[in-house]
């Protein structure tokens, strides 16, 4: 399980240059106040070293996420920070770091684990899905599961096999899981506060190719809203959020694929096309309210995935769409996702994945000429 | 909270270990010391007798010593209610007033000696055929049937009584073991776990994860796995062709010990020294108990398909119950009075499982969506509103 993804990025020169690069301008951007360009990475490693210096019982642990701060670095500094009792490595076993985490969280704890890829989560279905998901459940409510599964995932980067499985719809498929994943580098922070603040277990799906996007935050702005949202019992879980508004038709995406559709808004706008885009941000809960609306609007929608399509989380949204908008649609939904094939090797993966002219595509089918 | 300095990897053989002690004390390697005894440990012989070619004080690292007379006099009582436990529970399901019932008929010293090694802070993790060792532990006796029964999957909080949830699939619940031990750990608290499984559970992957992880980190379990020689239907030398069970051990870095698991006064000896090392700080043991499943897997099962009648009659002579009887009789501790008063608390536990399960309670099919999670979600509310207004329909056509 060793993250051979470093070598196979650093023949396409990105990620691992990258990441050196990016964690030491991180480190020294995070100490400024006010707006300032950070990553995603740094985004969740921020929420993370918050979230442990708010509550002594988060814990995090998982593959090399100890000295060398993970093979993405989002637990960068830290062990440093917080000792090792508090953050520290285990050894190589999936079920055992989430069956571990397990017993903690019934034990005080809040453990905050790293799966190191996707498709190196899978030893630990039987745990995930058996009793991660149940415990509440089994129990009437007695126990509580407080956990937050990080699982790096999806495509786009380059990663050999096994590196780059959109493996969320195995998730939101099992009751009792909420399923998070983030798009944008503010929601990288708010999103994994608020997974850590859960009092029931979440997968928490990051889109391993936006790990070095940027953009301009305010994290003092951001502690400021999760505090407030925390003493309000307020909080942006569970909801779409509109990322580009728009009126003709509504592209709805989520996690890698949000950068894809707000590209192809901007596209068809060219063209004279108005799309709105909906960021769906939660998988589980579910925001039909957000995503409805916005369809009963426009009356067209196109669904975006890189997971496979055939009876997945694209599908699911499709029918419920369908089912909650029927009268409102003036065609039928369509979807973008990757083809019913095992995650292709790096020089095939832009065949698989949805671009831009895929979507726009799309777009066009939607019946215009009536 | 406070979470206790930082705790990394630490060797086997940490300088105050019984490891070290025992290197030091007998000349032994600390391999040596990992390693079970050459033959599992016996305190009282199948005829009661108390055995005095046993292993203890004749093998280095392997001394216990005899439980005092009151711990074996509660173990004894405990005996007769497991037992009793375990045959109204199976006339009950012959009745039909519970879907299942895994016995531990013949595992009773291991099932009450498994409650009675532990402190009241200490945790429990069970596995379904270990309800004799949850009642023993203090959990009422009709909610621990409450999966067996079908009304909901676990009748009991697990944090109030410190036992998990009765498992099913199997050692996935000696990770959350490890997990409540290091959680523990982390605190500065000074709670054991005491982890259970089967034979045929050791081949899964969980077994290995969750030793492997106790010993890495150092933490105070206990791992108590019953031999009862089959698997349902698959003997125990289609599992492992290891030396034993507890030969397992050494490959994790901990010690592992073999006892015979019809004699409550040996599991005693050696489960209250292993809590006891773990609990000062010798990190996790491997325990492995040679024992007998004298019954089907379940009801729904048939023994007769794979073993021979004159199998199980082998291991009748060795109960545990009639051997300790004739042991504490002999001493003088067990006289017929005194049966006659725990055979009393028997009948009145068995009377209770069969008023608690003959009464029917009724289900709330809300219950369904209730605790899928802490607040429901919008689609659960949508969802137990449906099924509220199919049901409202359904009463308003009767």
């Amino acid at each position: 399980m060793s993250p051979t993804i470093t070598t196979s990025s650093e023949a396409n020169g990105n990620v691992s240059a990258a990441t050196a690069c990016a964690a030491a301008k991180a480190a020294v951007e995070a100490e400024k106040t006010g707006p300032q360009t950070i990553t995603l990475a740094k985004a969740l490693n921020t929420a993370l070293a918050d979230a442990m210096h708010a509550d002594p019982s988060v814990l995090v642990f998982g593959e090399d996420v100890g000295m060398l701060g993970g093979v993405f670095r989002i637990t960068d500094g830290l062990t440093k920070t917080f000792g090792t009792s508090r953050c520290f490595d285990t050894p190589l076993a999936e079920s055992g770091i989430v069956g571990m985490a397990v017993g903690m969280a019934m034990n005080g704890m809040r453990p905050v684990i790293e799966m190191q890829f996707d498709a190196f989560a899978y030893p630990a279905f039987e745990q995930i899905v058996s009793h991660v998901a149940k415990m509440h459940n089994r129990t009437k409510g007695a126990v509580k599961l407080p956990m937050v599964i990080r699982v790096p995932y999806a495509g786009g980067i380059g990663g050999v096999e096994h590196h780059c499985d959109s493996s969320e719809a195995y998730y939101a498929h099992t009751a009792g899981l909420k399923v998070f994943t983030p798009a944008t580098v503010a929601d990288g922070y708010r999103m994994l506060r608020e997974a850590i603040d859960s009092d029931d277990p979440v997968m928490f799906m990051e889109p391993k190719k936006l790990y070095w996007s940027k953009d301009q935050v305010d994290l003092d702005a951001l502690r400021g809203e999760h505090a407030e949202n925390t003493e309000r019992g307020t909080s942006s879980e569970g909801r779409a959020a509109v990322a580009r508004p728009g009126t003709d038709a509504t592209l709805i995406a989520y996690g890698p694929s949000v950068p894809t559709a707000l590209a192809a808004a901007a596209a068809a706008a060219e063209e004279g096309r108005s799309l709105e885009v909906i960021d769906v941000r939660s998988i589980v809960p579910f925001d039909d309210e957000t995503v409805c609306a916005s369809v009963r609007k426009t009356g067209r929608a196109v669904v975006i995935a890189e997971a496979h399509g055939f009876a997945s989380v694209s599908s699911e949204i499709v029918a419920r769409v369908q089912e909650r908008c029927f009268h409102h649609l003036a065609a039928p939904i369509r979807r973008v996702t990757g083809f019913d094939v095992p995650y292709p090797a790096p020089k095939l993966e832009h065949y698989y994945l949805p671009g831009v002219d895929r979507i726009l595509d799309a777009v066009d089918d939607l019946q215009w000429e009536d | 909270m406070t979470i206790s300095a930082d705790h990394t990897a630490q060797p086997p053989a940490a300088p105050n270990s019984a490891a070290s002690e025992a290197v030091r004390k007998f000349g032994i390697t600390v391999e040596d010391y990992m390693l079970p005894a050459r033959h599992q440990i016996q305190m009282v012989g199948p005829d009661g007798t108390l055995n005095p070619h046993t292993e203890q004080g004749t093998q280095p690292g392997h001394e216990y010593t005899l439980p005092g007379d009151e711990e074996l006099m509660a173990a004894y009582e405990q005996l007769v209610v497991g037992r009793r436990v375990n045959d109204q529970n199976s006339a009950l399901v012959r009745q039909g007033r519970m879907a299942v019932y895994p016995s531990s008929h013949g595992q009773e010293a291991c099932q009450v000696a498994a409650a009675l090694c532990l402190s009241d802070g200490d945790w429990m993790f069970p596995t379904y055929r270990d309800s004799v060792a949850v009642m023993a532990r203090g959990v009422d006796p009709v909610q621990t049937m409450t999966l067996f029964r079908g009304d909901w999957h676990g009748g009991y909080d697990p944090a109030k009584h410190k036992v998990g949830i009765q498992c099913t699939p199997l050692t996935t619940q000696l990770l959350h073991g490890v997990g409540v031990a290091h959680a523990a750990k982390l605190r500065g608290e000074d709670t054991v776990v005491l982890a259970m499984c089967g034979d045929g559970a050791t081949s899964e992957g969980d077994f290995h994860e969750a030793l492997n992880f106790a010993a890495v980190f150092h933490l105070p379990v206990v791992f108590f796995v019953q031999n009862n020689q089959y698997a349902i239907s698959v003997p125990l030398a289609h599992q492992s062709v290891a030396p034993s069970l507890a030969h397992k051990a050494v490959g994790y870095g901990m010690a592992g010990e073999r006892v015979d698991g019809n004699d409550i006064v040996a599991l005693l000896a050696v489960l209250d020294r292993a809590v006891k090392l773990a609990r000062d700080g010798s990190g996790p043991l491997l325990v492995e108990a040679h024992t007998y499943r004298m019954q089907a897997h379940t009801n729904a099962d048939d023994a007769t398909r794979y073993r021979q009648d004159s199998e199980v009659a082998q291991w009748v002579a060795k109960d545990p119950l009639s051997r300790m009887k004739t042991y504490l009789t002999d001493r003088g501790l067990l006289d017929d009075d005194r049966s006659a008063r725990i055979a009393d608390k028997a009948e009145a536990v068995a009377a209770q499982l069969r008023e608690g399960l003959s009464e029917d309670v009724p289900v709330d099919p809300q219950d369904l969506f209730k605790y899928v999670f802490s607040t429901p979600t919008p689609q659960l509310k949508e969802q137990s509103a449906m099924l509220a207004d199919e049901l409202s329909r359904e009463e308003a056509a009767k």
